[in-house]
């Protein structure tokens, strides 16, 4: 089946097989290995992608049902060589070691900051909560995102870093 | 060397970060080959059973399908699997082959190997691949086991694998004279490590150069060359073993397991590049699981709490077949029983248990976690009987400095026994209970408050490092000035390249910039690597590069030496590693050698260091539900020399989370027939941010390692070791009143709701 979206703002074009996740589907199909494969049951969230503003597990989707949606993965968090702010706090607060489960964290993140640019602790804990780290104990992850708060806007307020 | 440690003991930023946050990190599966196939394991639906027949005409009739193997295809002899570390003949016969034939005997054993076009089409393969297996009674338990009505390999006669005991002085008789003694018996439940990635692997063929690439081996690439080597009748020099970004390990990964045969003997027989990644559900059932022990621990005390000996036997119920660590989790709950106490007198032995489960190997702490749970939950109960207090009858018995270097019990039959190298193991004890305010909250132990029990519990350990026997590096200066190391030690998501780049950058006092690259584990790095295990890596790897770089400083001042017609000796390299000088003639680096400098260097030690510490806990116990609530918890550790604080706490941080969901959370759920239940993360519970928010850990560098230059210890694991006596004596003290004492991991909620029920109902109290 053939499906088209937007991949981190181009427009991308596939022939794909019904059962084709969207996260075989962009690691495969299109060579963004960024967004990682877990657990292929919806439950550890390394797959996580942006779709159409939500944070979605792309292992639990088919690719053919984005079709002409907009997809966000974490390839397009930073352009260049330099860190975007929650990137960088991540960095800074060692909230990853392995790395595996990273970008599943960082858009579940970002797409919690973009919406909830206020969130408490207790609100990040419970958005992340859908994402499993088995090397850090969270910790550098809570901080960290706590810190990148300030990067983002509050409500119609600038642009999204 | 103005600039001498300005990076060791730094938080410096991690190097590997830079790729991991872009989503530029390489992992297996993340590599792709022109002409490439995909492979998928038939495995075992049954724990025990005779293979009938298997029908592969089925899947080799899919379109796309390539090659399906059966134990038919490998030959007259089929290989199996040695033991990396301490075997023993009894134990060489019941290795696992690469493929099953006659028999399986466990769910997930492989049975054949499909390979196709595409992941999803040998997937599709190997579920039409018809086996049947004429079954048997499964052996699921210590009772099953020992009985051996049900024998996994009916030619040895027994289900019993090996015994090994740990001893020192002579236990008996001290009990016999003894004014105290108690006797309980402990279980800790299968669990295992669960990396975020699963494991995979690429094997590519080169049929001109008849040589084997392997990608994807991770912690023992060097072992993995060698035992591959030997299977596919290669040189090893023909064999590469290749480490890419790993998803975490935690002892698990990279031991031979059966599909690293198997992918690279389909990429050669069918000439393509072969790749095999795992899925979560295949994970659970064919990846190492660990930890299952019944233990009956007996102590021997003076009445003023003074221990005078410990006594017991351990049954570790391994699955079916000796993995190649397998043996190290029951040799150190053979030697590790006195854990960081004085305990003169020790006699532990430890029987190994076939049983038709998945093959248990390491796991982070690997049977320091059981021992000290069982320990730690002894003193304990000791304490409370002697009227002492918990924190005091530790420190009675825990070693000073004074007594440095201290010897472990010696394990039988390999009579090896090592020594604890350094440090007072009272101090972090100490520091601990004021971190937690043990005085302070005393008065809240057993205290129902807003409906929950409040307890607290506290526990020591030690960690065995920096194993041996040695580790190597290569280091290449270019003639840019920048530097380029190459080390035997392997990764496994622990930050090591940060970690080595620091060190190197000291050894020189050059900016950390200069280092160009930290290319680690892989059989292409150094002639001879030992990889990642046994909280070796950054001691032994960081050692061997500190010798690397002083023989590149060697060099250099030699080669200037014969450039200036002077003794090497009299050399001064300055400005970083830019130039040479000797008394007023001095040229750079560039004019000396034009194609840069490389130098070679060995670290060998026999002998483990040991970072040790204290953790306590405050915990809430919610009577109606079972809920465990962890308020609080802090962690108090010497590890010698900090090299990077970051990476230190991270894994220290980590570790406990683990520990905490193996304390009260994780548990691989096995029915009578050996089907394992809860083989998915939505059955298998791991920690998530919500369960854990309260941990603090104290990293103290009071006692260097005498054993390194670097001073530092292994401290990758300590983490986890004591979480497991510590939640179980502090639900022990919250549910004092009701006299509810846990002998078993792990503290679910469905458990302590039952420990709870039972008390109060005066029935079915504790296993004795």
């Amino acid at each position: 089946m053939r499906t088209a979206f937007n991949v981190n703002g181009k427009p991308v074009s596939v022939d794909v097989e019904a059962r084709l996740t969207l996260a075989d589907c962009l690691r495969h199909n299109l060579g963004l290995t960024g967004t990682h494969v877990g657990c292929e049951h919806g439950v550890c969230g390394a797959c996580t992608v942006i779709v159409d503003g939500q944070a979605v597990r792309s292992c639990l989707m088919l690719a053919v049902q984005t079709d002409g949606a907009d997809v966000q993965t974490v390839e397009s968090l930073s352009t260049g060589d330099a860190l975007s702010p929650l990137q960088a706090s991540f960095r800074r607060h060692h909230a990853l070691q392995c790395g595996f489960c990273t970008p599943g964290m960082l858009m579940t993140a970002h797409a919690l900051l973009i919406a909830e640019p206020d969130a408490d602790e207790e609100r990040i804990r419970e958005a992340l909560s859908g994402n499993l780290c088995r090397c850090t104990g969270y910790i550098g992850i809570i901080e960290a995102v706590l810190e990148a708060r300030a990067a983002y806007p509050k409500r119609g307020k600038g642009r999204t870093p | 060397m103005s600039r001498r440690d300005s990076y060791i003991g730094k938080p410096v930023e991690r190097i590997e970060d830079l790729r991991f946050l872009r989503g530029r990190g390489q992992y297996v599966d993340d590599l792709k080959r022109d002409g490439m196939l995909h492979a998928a394991v038939v495995r075992s639906a049954f724990a025990h059973g005779r293979i009938v027949s298997i029908d592969t005409a089925p899947a080799l009739a899919l379109p796309g399908v390539h090659a399906v193997f059966t134990a038919a295809d490998l030959g007259a002899k089929i290989p199996v699997i040695p033991v990396r570390s301490e075997s023993q003949p009894s134990l060489d016969r019941v290795v696992q082959p690469v493929l099953a034939h006659g028999k399986v005997r466990y769910v997930g054993e492989p049975i054949a190997l499909v390979v196709a076009d595409t992941a999803a089409i040998a997937e599709d393969a190997a579920d039409a691949v018809v086996v049947e297996i004429d079954p048997l009674p499964a052996v699921t338990d210590r009772a099953s086991s020992e009985a051996g009505n049900a024998l996994l390999f009916e030619e040895s006669g027994t289900n019993k694998g090996a015994t090994l005991t740990g001893v020192r002085g002579d236990a008996d008789k001290a009990f016999a004279a003894a004014d105290y003694v108690r006797r309980e018996r402990f279980r800790v439940q299968r669990h295992t490590a669960v990396p975020m990635e699963t494991r995979g692997l690429l094997a590519e063929w080169d049929a001109e150069r008849e040589r084997m690439t392997l990608t994807g081996a991770a912690k023992v690439p060097f072992f993995v060359r060698a035992v591959l080597a030997k299977m596919m009748g290669l040189p090893e020099h023909a064999v590469d073993a290749v480490e890419t970004d790993i998803g975490g390990g935690f002892g698990a990964r990279g031991e031979f397991y059966p599909e690293d045969f198997l992918i690279p003997f389909a990429a050669r027989r069918l000439d393509r590049p072969v790749k095999w990644i795992e899925d979560r559900r295949e994970h659970f059932l064919a990846t190492t699981h660990a930890r299952e022990v019944e233990c009956e621990l007996e102590i021997a005390c003076r009445r003023d709490g003074v221990i005078l000996a410990l006594r017991g036997k351990a049954w570790s119920n391994i699955g079916a077949y000796i993995r190649p660590n397998g043996v190290t989790a029951p040799r150190n709950i053979a030697q590790m029983g006195p854990g960081p106490y004085r305990i003169p007198n020790v006699r532990m032995e430890v029987t190994i248990l076939l049983s038709n489960k998945t093959p248990s190997g390491s796991y982070r702490g690997p049977g320091r976690f059981e021992i000290d749970f069982c320990r730690e939950r002894l003193i304990d109960l000791a304490a409370l009987d002697l009227g002492l207090d918990r924190g005091e009858m530790r420190r009675r018995n825990l070693l000073t400095d004074t007594e440095m270097p201290y010897p472990l019990p010696a394990v039988l039959p390999y009579g090896n026994s090592g020594e604890l190298d350094s440090g007072d193991y009272r101090v972090t004890l100490d520091r601990c209970l004021a971190e937690i305010g043990w005085e302070k909250k005393a008065g809240l132990q057993g205290q129902l408050i807003d409906r929950r029990y409040h307890g607290l519990g506290v526990g020591c350990y030690v960690e065995g490092g920096a194993t041996g026997p040695r580790e190597n590096a290569r280091m290449v200066l270019e003639s840019d000035g920048m530097v380029t190391v190459y080390v035997g030690a392997s990764a496994i998501g622990q930050g090591l390249e940060t970690v080595f780049a620091q060190i190197t950058a000291d050894a020189f006092g050059i900016p950390i910039e200069h280092v160009k690259g930290v290319f680690h584990g892989s059989t292409t790095c150094v002639d001879e690597g030992f990889g990642s295990y046994g909280s070796r890596a950054s001691v032994m790897g960081g050692s061997a590069i500190l010798a690397a770089a002083e023989n590149l400083k060697d060099v250099i001042r030699k080669a200037a030496g014969e450039q200036f017609g002077c003794p090497a000796a009299d050399v001064e390299i300055i400005d970083g590693l830019r130039v040479v000088k000797a008394g007023n003639r001095q040229m750079t680096l560039v004019e000396l050698s034009a194609s840069g400098f490389s130098a070679e260097g060995t670290f060998a030690s026999a002998k483990r260091t040991y970072s040790y510490g204290a953790h306590a806990a405050h915990v809430a116990v919610d009577p109606r539900t079972g809920q465990v609530d962890v308020l609080e918890y802090v962690a108090v550790e010497d590890v010698g020399r900090i090299l990077n604080p970051n990476t230190l706490h991270g894994q220290t941080v980590g570790a406990i989370v683990q520990g905490l969901g193996g304390s009260l959370l994780e548990q691989l759920v096995y029915d009578e027939h050996g089907q394992l239940l809860t083989a998915s993360l939505a059955s298998y519970l791991l920690p998530n941010t919500v369960d854990y928010p309260n941990i603090r850990s104290i990293s103290l560098e009071l006692y260097p390692s005498p054993l390194n230059p670097l001073g530092a210890k292994g401290a990758g694991e300590g983490g986890i070791i004591p979480v497991g006596g510590v939640i179980a004596n502090a639900v022990a003290s919250a549910l004092g009143s009701l006299g509810v004492q846990p002998f078993e991991l792990p503290l679910s909620q469905p458990r302590v709701w039952q420990l709870i029920e039972e008390a109060r109902s005066g029935v079915g109290r504790r296993p004795r």
